[in-house]
């Protein structure tokens, strides 16, 4: 029976002997996951601004399917970035399947709703307190979806972070576009299913505790990077 | 340069949810003065200000620039009862409304420090404004209210729950502005900093305008009654 | 730094999809493959000889005819003759070149309730195990070794669709995952020798039969048709397969062991 304790000393020895093929799948699952991270933050952070300040006929029903969104089931997605993506499909030509980008863009799918979402309920109180002033200073509806997201940044950094997580710890979809190729696609987390389906629990732990404190690391360092900027309140 | 004065109000009725909150109210303000306006709780003095700053829609009767309302606007600001601290620094705060209107972050920014220093804010220019007291919270949003240069402010209870020290400095800075060619429209409950600032009175109660005129005689020989009740300390209904 | 490349790579990537992959082929290949390890041996040799890249998509056999025939792969390494001699039939391989075969043993409880070592047949252990109903764990998942334990159970007159689920349990998913859950449940259930050997979480679990040519697994090697895909690497799959039959490589997968056992049994016809 192997034990929570052996994984620990797997993690330990993984990360003592700089081995470089973990280096490499370390690396890769930061550059999958930051990636998408970034790109659903400009997709969604602006969404979340535009639906928060806009009255539209469809608004109500757009906020109920982006929050419906969040739940998307990721294999569900990476079937049908595989489908879209695939040789035979319509985006085949691009020849993105298997490769780190079509990781990224499922991914993509996958957070951006997540983020949007937050960031939606962040700038709407914010908009709540800042509507009379901003009126009154007569700013155009894209000065007020800029302050407002500036002025949120804190708020908005917390749901990239969520978006992070959710995408750092996401299995199903990568698994099936990238291929889980060795040193091409493969990740902390596919790998430690791959680890696991050789029945090497240890080292699929071992893998699993590093995937936690990378996730902690990066949650961490992006908390002193924000608050080096100024000492708020809030 | 094209002035928006004198603002004209023709029988302005506002009504929210069923509710009258102003009826029938006819008002002139000349291009020069500090006019202050007053009445009890609820008497629709601060409807009265953000309907003629544009933020509540008359339900019957005008309002009247002498300009269009789109010229009007930009020479307008208005400092709320509880004024809004944005997420940034005293100076951005100050700063905002140039940036807001196209002005060079450089321009702004000096011209932001200037007004910092002019309503005595220039030791705490750097921090974030949510950290201010309630004092300098007013005088933020007063600077940040005059950096445009505007031809009208209103100002919706500027000092109420503020220290001696905090009421004269504020006082000082909005007569300053007035004698610097400022039109100013404001609301107080304090009858003393009306005596002090005003050079007319609107008085309003329960919707409905009793009198305006200019402060010697509102203070010297007041026509309504309510008003009359009201200078007397007397509770108004 | 190599690992830096290997970062900004695919950075590269998204500026210019497509072009970085000039020496590198995709080959779909089955989990009991990719699991013996064999392909950690190969791979170099081949990157050394040929200069090829060989990248591994390691799925089950249903789910590889399933790439290949969307041309998401150059070449597929699969072991399931009928479905491969199909996919040549309808166009989307070119070919079915044998490379090797290896074999599949049936994995139970030490304490083997169903008295499976004691026979002489795939057909006898197979009956046995039918009759006192301990669990048995089916792979569920179309790939080959699944084809092969349902084409089993029939050999010995026996209809699967109609097992009990009580006992009969279809995983539905790969070969290491489904020794996982035999592992777990101590049940019955029918491996690759290659998978048997490196899953390292036997718990009570052990080997009780193996030997009848009936359970040898001949793995085939086909190249995706360029006719239907005109963009795959029809000729590095052609090169890979010249050097999967060839002496060299022929030899080093009869000289590949585990725990001192040969996993697989060259048999390429040369050219």
């Amino acid at each position: 029976m192997i034990d929570v304790w052996e994984g620990i000393l797997q993690a330990f020895r993984l990360v003592y002997s700089l081995d470089r093929d973990l280096f490499e799948i370390v690396l890769l699952s930061l550059y999958v996951t930051l990636s998408a991270v970034i790109v659903a933050s400009l997709i969604g952070l602006p969404l979340g601004a535009w639906l928060a300040v806009n009255r539209f006929r469809f608004r109500r029903a757009t906020i109920a399917l982006l929050n419906a969104l969040m739940g998307l089931p990721p294999v569900v997605v990476g079937l049908i970035v595989y489908i879209l993506f695939s040789r035979s499909g319509p985006f085949g030509v691009f020849g993105l399947l298997f490769t780190p980008t079509a990781m990224i863009i499922a991914q993509v799918i996958i957070i951006t709703p997540l983020i949007a979402s937050i960031a939606h309920q962040a700038i709407r109180d914010l908009w709540a307190e800042y509507h009379d002033l901003l009126i009154s200073l007569t700013t155009s509806k894209k000065q007020r979806m800029k302050t407002l997201i500036w002025d949120a940044r804190r708020s908005l950094l917390t749901a990239s972070l969520a978006g992070f997580g959710r995408a750092i710890g996401e299995v199903g979809a990568i698994m099936i576009v990238g291929g889980n190729i060795d040193h091409v696609t493969r990740v902390l987390t596919t790998a430690i299913a791959l680890e696991t389906g050789k029945g090497d629990f240890a080292l699929a732990l071992g893998l699993g505790f590093i995937l936690i404190g990378l996730a902690i690391a990066v949650n961490m360092a992006i908390h002193v990077l924000s608050k080096t900027e100024r000492g708020g309140q809030w | 340069m094209t002035t928006i004065l004198p603002l004209v109000l023709e029988n302005v009725t506002v009504r929210k949810r069923d509710k009258t909150i102003l009826k029938d109210i006819s008002l002139n303000f000349a291009p020069v003065g500090f006019t202050i306006v007053m009445g009890p709780n609820g008497s629709g003095k601060t409807t009265l200000l953000r309907l003629m700053h544009g933020l509540e829609r008359p339900r019957g009767g005008s309002v009247k620039w002498s300009s269009s309302e789109r010229e009007a606007r930009p020479q307008q600001a208005f400092v709320f009862q509880t004024p809004v601290m944005m997420r940034r620094s005293v100076i951005d705060n100050i700063a905002y409304p140039q940036i807001a209107h196209g002005v060079s972050r450089a321009t702004s920014s000096s011209k932001a420090a200037d007004w910092a220093d002019n309503v005595g804010l220039a030791h705490v220019k750097s921090i974030e404004a949510t950290n201010l007291s309630g004092g300098e919270r007013q005088k933020l949003a007063i600077a940040r209210a005059l950096i445009n240069q505007p031809e009208l402010v209103f100002l919706d209870e500027p000092t109420t729950n503020l220290d001696g020290k905090s009421t004269r400095e504020i006082e000082g800075i909005l007569q300053k502005a007035f004698n610097g060619g400022t039109r100013i429209i404001m609301t107080t409950h304090d009858i003393g900093q009306a005596k002090r600032l005003a050079t007319d009175v609107v008085f309003i109660n329960r919707g409905e305008l009793c009198e305006h005129s200019p402060a010697e005689e509102f203070f010297g020989a007041t026509q309504s009654s309510a008003a009359r009740a009201y200078l007397n300390g007397d509770i108004v209904e | 730094m190599i690992s830096m490349v290997r970062f900004l790579l695919p950075l590269m990537l998204m500026a210019v999809p497509g072009w970085v992959y000039a020496a590198e082929m995709r080959v779909a290949v089955t989990t009991s493959f990719h699991n013996s390890g064999l392909s950690d041996v190969l791979l170099p040799q081949i990157k050394q000889d040929l200069d090829i890249d060989a990248r591994l998509i390691v799925v089950g056999t249903g789910q590889a005819l399933k790439l290949g025939r969307a041309g998401d792969v150059d070449a597929i390494l699969v072991h399931s003759k009928k479905a491969e001699e199909l996919f040549v039939e309808e166009g989307y391989g070119t070919h079915r070149r044998e490379i090797m075969y290896n074999d599949f043993v049936i994995i139970g409880p030490s304490s083997d309730s169903a008295k499976v070592a004691a026979v002489t047949s795939v057909n006898a252990a197979f009956s046995a195990i039918s009759a006192s109903k301990p669990i048995f764990v089916s792979r569920g998942d179309d790939s080959g070794t699944h084809r092969k334990e349902l084409a089993l159970w029939k050999l010995a007159g026996l209809d699967s669709n109609a097992f009990e689920p009580n006992w009969y349990r279809a995983v539905g998913s790969g070969m290491g995952a489904a020794l996982n859950t035999a592992s777990g449940m101590n049940a019955y259930i029918m491996s690759d020798r290659a998978s048997w050997l490196k899953f390292k979480n036997k718990g009570d679990l052990k080997l009780l039969f193996s030997g009848d040519p009936v359970l040898f697994n001949q793995y085939a090697y086909l190249p995706v048709n360029p006719a239907k895909h005109p963009h795959v690497h029809n000729e590095m799959a052609k090169a890979l397969e010249n050097w999967l039959v060839g002496k060299k490589a022929q030899t080093m997968i009869g000289a590949y062991k585990i725990s001192d056992e040969t996993l697989f049994i060259p048999n390429a016809t040369p050219n």
